[in-house]
């Protein structure tokens, strides 16, 4: 217990300032990662319920292809294409150079056109429960279109696809896991140096194990919290 | 407009439908899908490299076979462990109930990759006692582990499956089924069961299909299946054409069984459809 204590303290001795900063690289990277899936979710949605043909096709073959991929295949198509783009790009401009395209970007876009291509379904589902007399209503009182979604329809969609959105959060916080294998320094990553270093693979490992389910936890608590603000007008019903 | 006028009068010729913004949006996104598409296509023809497919198509074959020996089975082990949990989420005894729900928190609020870190690495800590109890040869291969791992979390997932099913066949059944004279066990097993799995299929489907993507996550732990192939064939070829014939091959696998079970689904329940 004593050099667990030791391994696991903030110091030149211990780990726990190393892991720290891996549980911050972790939080910031899926933060960083949520808008941008959000937005792209939503715009492909929209372009699910389009009642133009192509568009529906267009966004239909963006959920079949990146729902379809491994997570990690994802994320290498994304680092090493990107690496080889970037290198052909400066090739014909001229330059040679190797390119090492940045952990924590690449990460980024793989797990934000993953994030999106589930949050699209989310948002398509709750488009659906919305009925058709909302907008009709919308239009009754003079509202535009852009007005009808901003003001009477986004508010309701966002309290239906909460409950879904939650879920796929807790998807994309475990699977910034694996940018650590391109070398992100994130919890599992710096946990893992530790358990190489100090041969305690199982405490280290554990340990990771327990501060994912523990942001789990606390971040099931804010979503929690946001259904139930996001309800307060349904609750007399 | 209406269907009545059209149905008696002849069908007027339909207005040509007109190049609105979202039609000529979808048009070019389409567009750019095609390009794409077609581009990559291009390429892999035009990088065909005989020597490159005697080498590595056979690796490449075996990696599949490793994915899907691994998903299969855990799959099935999984599926036998889920039943004893899925009891234990629904009963009523707090011991049994807080293990079992203690249990499918742990795995499903953990990245599978850290999961079968702490068994394939983290296991090492305890050879000795696992020595002693003759377990050692067993946790000391990646593969076992990676099955180890893979079972105990699609376990979790399963039992939640299983769970939400038979929740979802009504009281009415039970309370229909005892007053017939069945048992607890035949109400179960002739009853809830056939009920419960058509509602199960779906949820089982995208399961697997979460199994086959998650699986690739051996290969960091020197399991070679397919994407274990995969990164070896491009870290001694340093040739992209093989990361994209994986994405192929992935593809296929995930399609081919969203279809089945689509398929599946329609058939199992064209008696609630008219």
């Amino acid at each position: 217990m004593e050099t667990a204590q030791t391994l696991l303290s903030f110091g030149p001795e211990g780990w726990g300032d190393e892991i720290a900063s891996g549980v911050l690289i972790t939080v910031s990277l899926a933060l960083a990662t949520l808008p941008f899936g959000l937005v792209l979710g939503f715009l492909v949605a929209l372009a699910k319920q389009s009642e133009e043909p192509s568009m529906r096709l267009a966004g239909n073959i963006y959920t079949t292809i990146f729902r379809g991929l491994p997570e990690l295949l994802t994320l290498f198509l994304i680092y090493y294409g990107a690496q080889l783009g970037v290198q052909q790009v400066l090739r014909l401009s001229g330059t040679s150079a190797t390119i090492e395209i940045n952990a924590f970007a690449a990460g980024m876009v793989a797990l934000g056109i993953m994030f999106s291509s589930y949050a699209s379904e989310v948002f398509l589902s709750a488009f659906r429960a919305i009925p058709q007399g909302q907008y009709e209503g919308g239009y009754a009182v003079g509202l535009s279109y852009r007005k009808t979604m901003r003001l009477v329809v986004l508010p309701q969609l966002f309290r239906i696809a909460l409950p879904g959105l939650g879920n796929l959060w807790l998807i994309l916080l475990k699977d910034t896991a694996l940018v650590s294998v391109i070398g992100l320094t994130d919890i599992l990553r710096q946990t893992g140096i530790a358990a190489r270093v100090t041969r305690e693979s199982f405490l280290f490992y554990g340990l990771a194990c327990l501060i994912y389910l523990l942001l789990a936890i606390l971040s099931s608590w804010v979503f929690r919290a946001l259904e139930r603000h996001a309800e307060r007008g349904t609750v007399g019903r | 407009m209406s269907a009545a006028s059209t149905a008696v009068v002849e069908r007027p010729a339909p207005p040509p439908r007109r190049w609105s913004k979202a039609r000529v949006a979808g048009h070019v996104l389409v567009a750019l899908w095609l390009l794409l598409i077609g581009g990559l296509l291009v390429y892999l023809v035009r990088a065909w490299d005989p020597v490159l497919f005697d080498t590595y198509a056979g690796r490449y074959l075996s990696g599949l076979l490793v994915t899907l020996q691994l998903v299969g089975l855990s799959i099935v082990l999984g599926a036998v462990f889920s039943v004893p949990l899925a009891y234990g989420r629904m009963s009523a005894n707090p011991v049994f109930g807080g293990l079992a729900y203690g249990y499918v928190y742990f795995f499903r609020g953990t990245p599978l990759i850290a999961q079968a870190f702490l068994i394939y690495y983290g296991l090492g800590s305890f050879r000795p006692q696992l020595d002693a109890a003759g377990l050692w040869w067993f946790f000391r291969d990646a593969w076992n582990c990676a099955l180890f791992a893979f079972t105990l979390n699609t376990a979790a997932y399963q039992a939640e499956i299983l769970r939400g099913a038979i929740r979802s066949v009504g009281r009415g059944q039970w309370e229909g089924a005892a007053a017939l004279g069945l048992s607890r066990w035949q109400t179960l097993r002739l009853v809830v069961i056939p009920q419960a799995l058509i509602v199960a299929l779906r949820p089982y489907g995208n399961e697997i299909i979460l199994m086959i993507k998650g699986s690739a996550i051996v290969a960091i732990i020197t399991v070679y299946d397919l994407m274990g192939e995969t990164r070896r064939a491009y870290s001694r070829s340093f040739d992209f054409q093989t990361y994209l014939y994986a994405a192929l091959i992935y593809l296929a696998i995930v399609e081919t069984l969203r279809h089945t079970i689509d398929w599946l689904e329609r058939r199992l329940t064209r008696h609630l459809h008219h």
